[in-house]
């Protein structure tokens, strides 16, 4: 794709980003899928910025999101820091790993893979917030030994949840953490997955706590990036003031919109960006 | 939540935690926004160039010369100097975390997180295996 940036000047370029950036957290807030995924296929391919900038960019404005919303939720006592600290473990070795498997990979490849989890974010978005939350068992030894056990305020009063499957949950997290590394993006989705349906903690305990993990992984490999010349400041300063103020506005609506057709407006766009950035990784365009 | 009535509990943690990356979320943003306007004042009427990968150059890679180049009051090291201090919030909060954890004689959880801690200086460090 011929690069829309070469007949702009650096503000015309700058506003540009920042409209696009602000969108996509926006959409991110509203379908609390986060504005990464949607951010680096749109920084590539439709203002064709160089992968490598376009992750770069777009990881600094995950930590800025992450940490702005956590902020919210930690305070409600809604998320487990216990829980998260154990299995930060996992997803900032796996960031470490992922970052420098970036390193060595042609962009090509990391654009396949990228279409690949588009694919799947926008699978996992189609069912939403209706994931069947599995029944809670009996107390796990593992989960009781490292104490993730808890209770969380509900408007019925304090709801306590048991912890299941820490290695398998453990596993998968080192997996998202992979996958956030190599791709600069938040990979909240699998986070809750691996919470909520292997460790079986109620979906809210579960969202809020991969939000809350997001911006620690991320720094793990933000530092990598940072130090290999992936972080451009002009690029990434339209890019995160953009998201953050759009997931800020997102997030004021968020209790009066009907996210469902959202919700699939933006599964859809999500696809659709995914098999984008498939086609071109194959045909080495990225 | 633990019901243990030690000085320090859960529900104190999450609340400074929580006013820790606002605090960093809100300071990282206004240096960002000004390093921003320097840079935009300066060199928006040139073109940018996204579509070539170079990599930044070394003095905007490392902490020492992102801070040397922002004392010097140069617009994308003004910028770079902010996104440090995101990239550090999260850092902040696991070292706060630490202290935390040590006040409610969680000696389990001071270990967990001090090896949190390691990769995240080891990836600051350059992430060299």
């Amino acid at each position: 794709m011929v690069s829309k940036s070469e007949c702009m000047n650096t503000i015309e370029f700058t506003a540009l980003i920042f409209l696009g950036s602000m969108l996509a957290g926006f959409l991110g807030a509203l379908t609390g899928l986060g504005g990464g995924v949607i951010l680096t296929p749109l920084l590539t391919l439709a203002f064709g910025v160089d992968l490598r900038y376009a992750i770069g960019a777009t990881l600094v404005s995950v930590i800025a999101t992450s940490s702005g919303a956590a902020a919210a939720y930690v305070r409600e006592g809604l998320s487990n820091i216990r829980i998260g600290m154990f299995l930060e473990i996992a997803t900032t070795l796996g960031a470490v790993g992922g970052a420098s498997l970036a390193l060595h990979l042609p962009t090509g490849a990391i654009g396949v893979i990228f279409g690949i989890v588009l694919l799947g974010s926008a699978y996992a978005s189609r069912r939403g917030g209706r994931w069947q939350s599995a029944e809670a068992g009996p107390p796990d030894r593992l989960a009781t030994l490292l104490k993730m056990n808890s209770c969380f305020p509900t408007l019925e009063g304090p709801k306590c949840y048991q912890v299941q499957g820490v290695p398998g949950g453990f596993s998968l997290m080192f997996l998202a953490g992979i996958i956030s590394g190599l791709l600069g993006i938040g990979s909240g989705a699998m986070k809750v997955i691996a919470m909520d349906q292997v460790m079986r903690i109620p979906f809210k305990v579960s969202t809020t706590t991969s939000n809350f993990m997001i911006g620690v992984t991320a720094a793990a490999s933000a530092g990598i990036y940072l130090q290999r010349g992936y972080i451009d400041p002009g690029l990434a300063m339209p890019v995160m003031l953009g998201v953050l103020a759009g997931s800020f506005l997102g997030a004021r609506l968020l209790p009066r919109a009907t996210s469902k057709e959202l919700r699939l407006v933006f599964g859809i766009t999500v696809a659709l960006l995914g098999l984008e950035m498939m086609y071109h990784g194959l045909t080495g365009r990225i | 939540m633990a019901e243990n009535s030690t000085a320090w509990s859960d529900v104190q943690t999450e609340a400074v935690i929580g006013s820790l990356l606002r605090l960093g979320v809100l300071l990282a943003a206004s240096v960002v926004l000004l390093g921003g306007s320097v840079y935009l004042i300066r060199h928006g009427t040139s073109m940018p160039e996204y579509h070539a990968f170079q990599g930044e150059p070394t003095d905007l890679r490392t902490i020492s010369g992102i801070v040397h180049d922002a004392l010097r009051f140069e617009g994308r090291g003004i910028i770079q100097l902010g996104l440090l201090f995101l990239i550090g919030t999260p850092v902040a909060r696991v070292v706060f975390s630490i202290i935390a954890f040590a006040l409610e004689r969680d000696k389990l959880y001071v270990v967990v997180t001090l090896i949190v801690l390691a990769v995240l200086i080891f990836s600051l460090a350059g992430g060299h295996f």
